[in-house]
């Protein structure tokens, strides 16, 4: 008698522990779910807010936001080109700086460093990454501009004679593209060597050796046999260097000299989308400034969204590579 | 030109120019932290941590409030973001190759990606302008949407590499599968989670372009979630761009409090996975 009892006993405890596994199962998978399901809904949250606010400016501008370069206020014209061309110049001026560097680390890192210097030397380089980009912005407005306007602008424009090309003529004020580009450049630089180096870490060694066994020498087998190897991967990771270039707002915004023209020398100050948005949002007074400021924002999202996809696809197409 | 020799020599100055890339890329770093102790610590006094900021002019400003902003919104912001972002990770690693994995995994790189700035304007439209004044919430809520995706993303990581005999194991012993993952694989990984988490709240804690429209700055004392607050990012850039050299000194202090702050929970994250798995992983 007693022992069915206890039978009995058991088998509830059992079956009541199955049922709490479950449900805990359950609830465990729902809480999963939906915290991943904020993912998505802030990235359909973010561009349904600012399409929806930029809207009424391009029902009423239309493409003028972006092609015209008649940004004045008061008379309710909004053209953004200014805007748009010093994001892009300046972010490919940084990649020009910075691809070079940023690859020779990589290879340096990957390839001839001595052991006890790979780990600083990484670090260092990562360290960039984690410095705010205002500290950039205080650093650069009074070590870096003064730098330019004193020695670097004068030396590139009258001793290099570098100010026959359009690119560096005019008075050298120091806020300008170039500070811009160059601060940008500092930035972009450890996002594109970290994922270079990464990808050329994921080279074979195979490749490597063959290419060493048939007498090539160091550099040989770097150019022939392990860039073209990670060749999509650097591309990727310059993507998202670039990715981050035309979205950093607050230290280009205190080197760039925020200034609606569009001029073909670096020395002259001039303005991008997301200082644009940065200095004006506080100060728009009426709705339609307020709303041409949210389509440079949307138009700022789509450009950023489209490179850095690419980037990711390229960078990926790597990594299946080494998967496989 | 094609000779033995000569191939060597461009060999030998190729790898050179890879040393100086590796100099100059180092260069920018070392010369920041130098202006920031050189200028930063000579305005260092006892006075910047406890006082609040002082009227042109006059000595004796400090950035106390600036301070105690930044950690009010982090901390809140981190509240948020962290459960959410460890929880989509758990996702993620678990639901490896459902449809909706592959969306998220996408949509958290492509938030990673967005400029700051984007994420400022949106917390904006949805927290400050329905309710119609700037608050220390609406600046949390904007540094959680980037903390998320680099909170999921490199817990993801950390999680794939628990091994799956471990879950198989505690599966065995009769765990529910709620428990395998919490106290089984999440606490196997958990100091490579830890490592994100900081590196995460590391690079939130030096945002500027998302505050400017949400918790805006603050010249006196606040601590209130509803009420615009003062924080050190914040600060150093009004300094930075004013007229006046005294602020200018403040903001040189604050910028190498903001960068200590940075670099302490940057080290510790990096010696965080180090004693576990050996080498750094990010």
């Amino acid at each position: 008698m007693t022992s069915i009892t206890a039978r009995w006993l058991e088998r509830d405890r059992r079956t009541l522990r199955v049922n709490i596994a479950s449900v805990g199962d359950r609830v465990y998978g729902i809480v999963t779910t939906i915290c991943a399901l904020v993912i998505p809904a802030l990235v359909v949250a973010i561009a349904v807010a600012i399409f929806a606010a930029a809207w009424p400016a391009i029902a009423r501008l239309g493409l003028s936001i972006v092609t015209s370069s008649d940004w004045d206020v008061p008379g309710g014209h909004f053209g953004a080109a200014p805007a748009l061309y010093g994001t892009l110049v300046s972010s490919v001026v940084a990649l020009i700086i910075a691809t070079p560097l940023a690859i020779g680390v990589a290879i340096f890192l990957s390839e001839f460093s001595p052991t006890w210097l790979r780990q600083p030397v990484g670090f260092l380089v990562d360290l960039l990454a984690a410095i705010p980009s205002v500290v950039y912005g205080l650093w650069g407005i009074f070590v870096l501009t003064p730098l330019l306007r004193e020695h670097v602008m004068p030396f590139l424009r009258d001793t290099l004679h570098l100010g026959a090309t359009p690119f560096f003529t005019g008075p050298a004020y120091g806020p300008s593209m170039l500070a811009a580009g160059l601060i940008l450049a500092i930035m972009a630089l450890p996002y594109i060597s970290a994922v270079s180096r990464e990808v050329l870490l994921a080279v074979p060694r195979s490749q490597r050796e063959a290419a060493l066994a048939l007498a090539a020498t160091r550099w040989e087998m770097i150019r022939d046999a392990v860039i073209p190897y990670a060749r999509s991967g650097i591309i990727g990771g310059i993507m998202l260097g670039l990715g981050r270039a035309l979205g950093e707002t607050m230290a280009v915004m205190m080197l760039i000299g925020n200034s609606p023209k569009i001029s073909a020398s670096l020395f002259a100050p001039g303005y991008t989308m997301a200082s644009l948005i940065a200095n004006e949002f506080s100060e728009a007074t009426n709705d339609l400034h307020l709303s041409a400021l949210m389509a440079v924002g949307a138009a700022l999202f789509l450009i950023t969204l489209i490179v850095n996809a690419v980037a990711r696809w390229l960078v990926w197409s790597v990594s299946r590579d080494r998967a496989k | 030109m094609r000779t033995v020799r000569s191939r060597h020599i461009v060999s030998g100055g190729m790898i050179a120019l890879t040393y100086l890339a590796a100099i100059l890329a180092t260069l920018p770093l070392i010369l920041i932290l130098i202006h920031l102790i050189q200028k930063g610590a000579s305005s260092l006094s006892l006075a910047f941590f406890t006082n609040g900021p002082s009227p042109v002019g006059e000595a004796g400003g400090g950035m106390a409030n600036a301070i105690v902003g930044t950690l009010v919104v982090v901390g809140t912001a981190s509240l948020i973001g962290l459960p959410i972002g460890i929880a989509a990770g758990l996702y993620l690693a678990e639901k490896r190759t459902t449809p909706l994995a592959y969306t998220v995994r996408f949509l958290a790189d492509v938030l990673n990606g967005l400029p700051s700035i984007v994420v400022g304007i949106f917390a904006w439209e949805f927290l400050v302008r329905p309710i119609g004044h700037f608050s220390a919430l609406a600046g949390s809520v904007a540094l959680a949407a980037m903390m998320i995706p680099l909170v999921t993303r490199t817990t993801e990581e950390m999680l794939r590499v628990v091994p799956t005999s471990l879950r198989e194991a505690a599966l065995a012993l009769g765990y529910p599968k709620w428990r395998t993952s919490i106290a089984v694989v999440l606490r196997t990984a958990l100091a490579g989670i830890a490592t994100g988490a900081l590196v995460a709240i590391a690079r939130i804690a030096g945002e500027t372009a998302p505050l400017l429209f949400t918790a805006l700055g603050n010249q006196f004392w606040s601590t209130s979630l509803k009420a615009p607050i003062a924080a050190l990012p914040l600060q150093i850039f009004t300094y930075a761009i004013s007229p006046y050299d005294e602020w200018h000194r403040q903001a040189w202090a604050g910028a190498l409090v903001l960068i200590v702050i940075v670099l302490i929970i940057s080290v510790a994250a990096r010696f965080a996975t180090r004693s576990r798995f050996g080498a750094p992983v990010d």
